[in-house]
């Protein structure tokens, strides 16, 4: 038959109250099987109270050589910034 | 502009392309997969990165050995714990080495025609128990003091793989040191077992480092993109310098006449190593290369129809739940 095992890309949770990071990818048959192999390759430490796993292809990734076009746009901007506003210096709480 | 022109022209862009890339990795700016990268930066990694994960997946092989075999249940649960850790290792490897634009198979394709290396010292036989205490603290000893280095070099997959790697390799080095300490307070018999393994492992061990700074042809470029940040010669000392006090704690003799420290360059000088040898293994004909990949071949080979049934499984599971949305 020959075919080969799909890749997944593998986000954990390392405790509650924290985000889920991304810390590798893994092949696997199916999201079952890629959860369960995400568990023994990735968490085999206690790493880990919350997985998910995301088939790469489903995955849409901006390319760095558009990263002028796709990110400039923000670089310009001083005044979404607090520090860009002039205040009178003995202001507090501010 | 005529089409030689044009050509230089290209070079030229390629080169100040480069330089800024290099001036990027040192200035400690990582690269992404996705990055512009020069072909040579693509190439020697999935090289040297697939290297590193053969090298753990084979690494296998030697200790599996002798899992049913341990003395006791608590050395059993370690050793099964390390080999699985080093099936780990090898893929947070793989997958590091994926992001380059290889697939999986090629890679493993690649480990069993024999067109990819592995570490030579796993072509070592492991003849006595002894034997896994003294792959646990040299071999996992030597591999820690390659691998520290790597955390921060300049591919991100690698160094975040390097970093997984690192946090694990401890416990494997401590529980080889424990075995051999264990047998070094045991019989007469026990003792010499110990220091027999330290008898055959040393040299494989020093030469696992690489061959010498001269002979070494990568090491400028190497070091440009951090995936060295030290000589193999320099490397090989450390190795040496903290490895000789811990055999001396356990009444072990690092077996090499000529070893002694030199209170000059505060270093231990050491004999000769046996390259003739280490070219040997490294052209495949040391003591086990033939058996190492036969042997990780037929557990591929013999696991296709597992692959294959999960495959099949998966498809039916995902044709059933189309049915069911359908109605
Ligand atoms: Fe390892
Ligand atoms: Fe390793
Ligand atoms: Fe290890």
């Amino acid at each position: 038959m020959k075919k080969n095992w799909p890749l997944w890309e593998v986000f954990v949770r390392s405790k509650n109250g924290l985000e889920h990071r991304h810390f590798g990818s893994l092949h696997a048959p199916d999201a079952e099987m890629a959860l369960k192999n995400a568990r023994d390759v990735y968490t085999r430490r206690n790493e880990g109270v919350s997985i998910w796993v995301v088939e790469s292809i489903n995955i849409k990734a901006s390319n760095p050589d558009d990263n002028e076009e796709m990110f400039e746009p923000a670089t310009d901007k001083a005044y979404r910034h607090p520090t860009f506003y002039d205040l009178p210096d003995d202001i507090e709480h501010m | 502009m005529s089409h030689t022109e044009k050509k230089i022209a290209n070079a030229d862009q390629i080169r100040s392309l480069e330089e800024m890339f290099d001036a990027k990795i040192a200035r400690d700016g990582k690269i992404e997969p996705k990055d512009w990268m020069p072909e040579k930066y693509r190439k020697t990694h999935i090289r040297q990165i697939s290297q590193h994960a053969h090298s753990e997946i084979v690494g296998m092989l030697p200790e599996a050995n002798w899992i049913s075999r341990a003395p006791s249940l608590r050395r059993k649960v370690a050793l099964l714990a390390k080999v699985q850790d080093e099936a780990g290792h090898g893929l947070y490897l793989y997958s590091a080495c994926e992001t380059l634009g290889i697939s999986r198979e090629e890679l493993y394709e690649q480990l069993h025609s024999g067109k990819a290396k592995y570490s030579s010292i796993f072509n070592y036989p492991t003849l006595t128990w002894a034997d896994m205490g003294a792959i646990g603290w040299l071999v996992d000893g030597a591999a820690i003091i390659n691998q520290v280095p790597l955390c921060s070099t300049s591919f991100g997959p690698y160094a975040r793989a390097m970093v997984r790697v690192c946090k694990e390799e401890s416990f494997h080095q401590r529980q080889g040191y424990e075995i051999m300490m264990t047998l070094c307070n045991g019989t007469q018999e026990q003792k010499d077992m110990a220091q027999d393994a330290l008898n055959r492992w040393w040299w494989p061990a020093l030469m696992m480092l690489g061959p010498t700074d001269e002979q070494s042809t990568h090491t400028e470029q190497s070091m440009i993109w951090k995936l060295k940040r030290k000589t193999n010669d320099e490397l090989r000392q450390q190795f040496i310098d903290q490895t000789v006090p811990q055999a001396d704690i356990i009444g072990l003799n690092i077996p090499d006449s000529e070893l002694k420290y030199n209170n000059e360059t505060g270093h231990y000088d050491f004999g000769e190593i046996d390259w003739e040898e280490f070219w040997q293994v490294v052209k495949g004909h040391g003591m086990c290369n033939k058996e190492r990949i036969s042997a990780r071949k037929k557990a591929w080979d013999n696991g296709e129809w597992v692959r294959d049934a999960a495959v099949a499984y998966a498809e039916k599971q995902a044709e059933s739940q189309e049915a069911k949305q359908a109605v």
